[in-house]
């Protein structure tokens, strides 16, 4: 039972990280109808700008995340504008292509400034470990469980209550409409990159806080929000995080009893899990948990 | 040749009604749908495939070969463009159906004797194969490719290939296991062995090569025309523009999607199998989802739902590593590698077409034949 809900625990810390991305990912798609593949490279940067920061700058980690969340909200404002904005109006699969070779192009940059060697953030406490029940969680863990659940407040107070969340859930709901009502629908979507870029850059840092810190290779993780967003529904916020932490989950939890239980499954066989969780959920509801359904007219 | 690209109709409608000269003028709907519509596109099509017969005399046996590998990537490219371009089902998963193909025509044509599975089959069976066991996976997706689209469609066909990289690297037996990889099919064809090194019949192996890729290429580009020209491809077209639409006037969507995930997934097994066989040995690492991209942008440098535009491409991305080997003369090394500038043009030229000229390469090609066709006139 023990080692059930340690998994459990570990799965919940690297579902946030999922999470967070995958309010990234959500976001971006509410306000301009685009899945965004550039999130990778975003968090893949957002990591570095902390590891800049504390390492050339000699910032501790809390002020290192601020900064990466800034620099990180910059990025994506940039993206957007540089890359996004002149094909307002194309077909949606266009914009994704695009946002791929933004990913290609932002990471072969990430990958310069990183090197062969893995950088990581050092984060306050170091290795140590809160124990309770016979579990025991990371003080970097809780760190980002705890930054997460914060994140995922505010942004739903944010939209609730803030003027601009209006804006944007108006945006997101028709853009012809919200323009038509004085809404400064560029506006919105600049400021939606900018949270992706804001959400991906958290991710980075706390990513990069981990003993094995950033690598050419951890983009890939970044990916693994994407089966979060399916299995929630492309559409809801909720949805990202129930999506990210039940991906975190899954994969944590199978690579605890798979190598018993299933052997046939191979060896790292956790790692693809949330995409054969995503297959089961999608054959049985085609629009996630808590995806809209599309109308459909002729 | 030329028999063949002309259609028998039109040759009498002309002598009936005197419209010889005027060869835009179409009167009737077997016109429009000939292989070859217009008489400078016939001459044009055997002048190229004649010049394509001389390349190889021309050129080093180093520089044949990327072409050689760009030829059999257009087959691959054809098929991604049937399913993406003309049918509008977004797919990432091209890199799994590859690699279904590859192994099959592995195993199927592979070292009997070996440590891995092989059964040493010749090559007009692993070939066909191949693309039949890709089109069988293909089928398979069928379910949720009815089910979804769209952006949800492209992130499952993503999902695809993290699920075949993972089954690939543990089916050790078949694929040799990450790192160690396996060697390709048997090349050889009516007793000629394509990958040997001695000259075959007085050609070098590269040129040996080019032409198997060469009439391996005219015959799936022909096939993937004729599909895109008769009633599926307007099927496809329809369901691409509308779905929902497409289903009101009676096309059968089911029917049409699962067919051209199919009939993609067919072209891409037979490259798979060919390609990975000319280039000798491979890993499982190689079906990853940098794979998809390159096969997403060569139908996106060429041009969407165009067959010459997926060759183009395919041409265009096997020799860009050439190309970036040349830039890279003027990038100082301290700057970027020539891998990362590689990358980087990938990025970039899949932005940049997208944004300024959406259709490609085509679509250049296009713009330069209609200031011919309307000079001394701008419009």
């Amino acid at each position: 039972m023990t080692t059930f809900l340690q998994s459990l625990l570990n799965g919940l810390a690297q579902g946030s990280i999922y999470a967070l991305l995958a309010l990234g990912y959500v976001m971006i798609y509410k306000a301009t109808h685009v899945i965004s593949f550039a999130q990778p490279a975003l968090m893949v940067c957002g990591g570095l700008f902390a590891y800049h920061a504390t390492s050339e700058w000699g910032l501790g980690f809390w002020p290192a995340l601020v900064v990466a969340v800034i620099l990180g909200a910059l990025l994506g404002m940039l993206v957007e504008r540089l890359a996004l904005r002149p094909m307002v109006g194309k077909p949606v699969f266009t914009l994704a292509i695009i946002t791929i070779g933004v990913d290609i192009v932002l990471r072969i940059f990430a990958n310069r400034y990183m090197g062969p060697d893995p950088r990581s953030v050092p984060y306050p406490g170091g290795s140590e470990r809160y124990e309770f029940w016979g579990l025991s969680i990371s003080h970097q863990r809780l760190g980002l469980i705890a930054v997460t659940t914060v994140t995922v407040i505010a942004l739903a107070l944010f939209f609730r209550y803030a003027k601009t969340g209006l804006a944007m859930r108006a945006t997101a709901l028709s853009q012809e409409t919200a323009l038509a009502q004085g809404i400064r629908v560029g506006a919105i979507f600049a400021l939606a990159w900018a949270i992706a870029g804001g959400l991906a850059a958290i991710a980075g840092t706390f990513v990069a806080a981990t003993g094995a810190g950033l690598e050419q290779n951890t983009w890939i993780i970044a990916l693994k929000a994407l089966p979060a967003i399916i299995i929630g529904g492309l559409d809801s916020i909720p949805g990202a995080v129930i999506g990210g932490l039940a991906v975190g989950v899954v994969e944590s939890v199978t690579a605890v009893y798979q190598p018993d239980v299933a052997p046939w499954l191979g060896n790292n066989f956790a790692l693809v899990a949330p995409y054969a969780l995503m297959f089961v959920v999608l054959l049985v509801r085609p629009y996630g948990l808590f995806g809209t359904k599309e109308v459909e007219r002729v | 040749m030329t028999t063949m690209l002309r259609s028998t109709p039109s040759k009498h409608a002309r002598k009936a009604t005197g419209l010889r000269g005027r060869p835009l003028l179409r009167t009737s709907y077997d016109q429009d749908l000939t292989l070859a519509n217009t008489p400078a596109k016939r001459r044009s099509v055997v002048a190229l495939v004649i010049a394509s017969f001389v390349v190889p005399f021309l050129l080093t046996d180093d520089l044949l070969q990327v072409l050689t590998l760009g030829m059999i990537s257009a087959v691959g490219a054809i098929g991604l463009n049937l399913v993406t371009g003309y049918a509008g089902q977004v797919s990432l998963g091209h890199a799994f159906f590859i690699g279904v193909g590859a192994y099959t025509g592995a195993v199927l044509g592979g070292d009997p004797d070996g440590a891995l599975l092989g059964y040493g089959l010749p090559m007009w069976i692993w070939l066909p194969a191949a693309g039949v066991v890709a089109a069988v996976a293909g089928l398979l997706v069928g379910p949720l490719a009815v089910r979804l689209r769209g952006l949800y469609l492209a992130i499952v066909t993503l999902g695809l290939v993290f699920l075949g990289d993972h089954i690939f690297r543990e089916a050790r037996n078949i694929t040799g296991g990450p790192g160690v990889g396996r060697r390709g099919a048997e090349l050889e064809l009516f007793g000629i062995d394509f990958a040997s090194m001695e000259p075959i019949s007085g050609l070098s192996r590269g040129q040996a090569q080019f032409f198997l890729g060469l009439v391996f290429l005219i015959v799936f580009a022909i096939l993937g025309r004729n599909i895109a020209r008769s009633g599926v491809g307007r099927a496809f077209g329809a369901v691409r523009d509308r779905d929902v639409a497409a289903a009101v006037i009676g096309v059968d969507l089911t029917k049409y999607k699962v067919m051209a995930f199919a009939m993609s997934s067919f072209f891409a097994g037979v490259t798979g199998a060919l390609y990975y066989a000319v280039i000798g040995v491979f890993e499982p690492g190689a079906f990853s989802l940098l794979l998809s991209i390159q096969y997403l942008a060569m139908v996106l440098i060429g041009g969407v739902a165009t067959i010459s535009g997926s060759i183009m491409g395919a041409l265009f991305i096997a020799l860009l590593p050439r190309i970036s080997q040349f830039i890279a003369h003027y990038v100082p090394g301290e700057l970027l590698t020539v891998f990362q500038l590689e990358a980087i043009l990938y990025g970039l030229l899949i932005m940049g077409f997208l944004i300024f000229e959406p259709r490609g390469l085509f679509g250049i090609w296009t713009r330069i034949r209609n200031y011919w066709k309307g000079w001394p006139f701008s419009y």
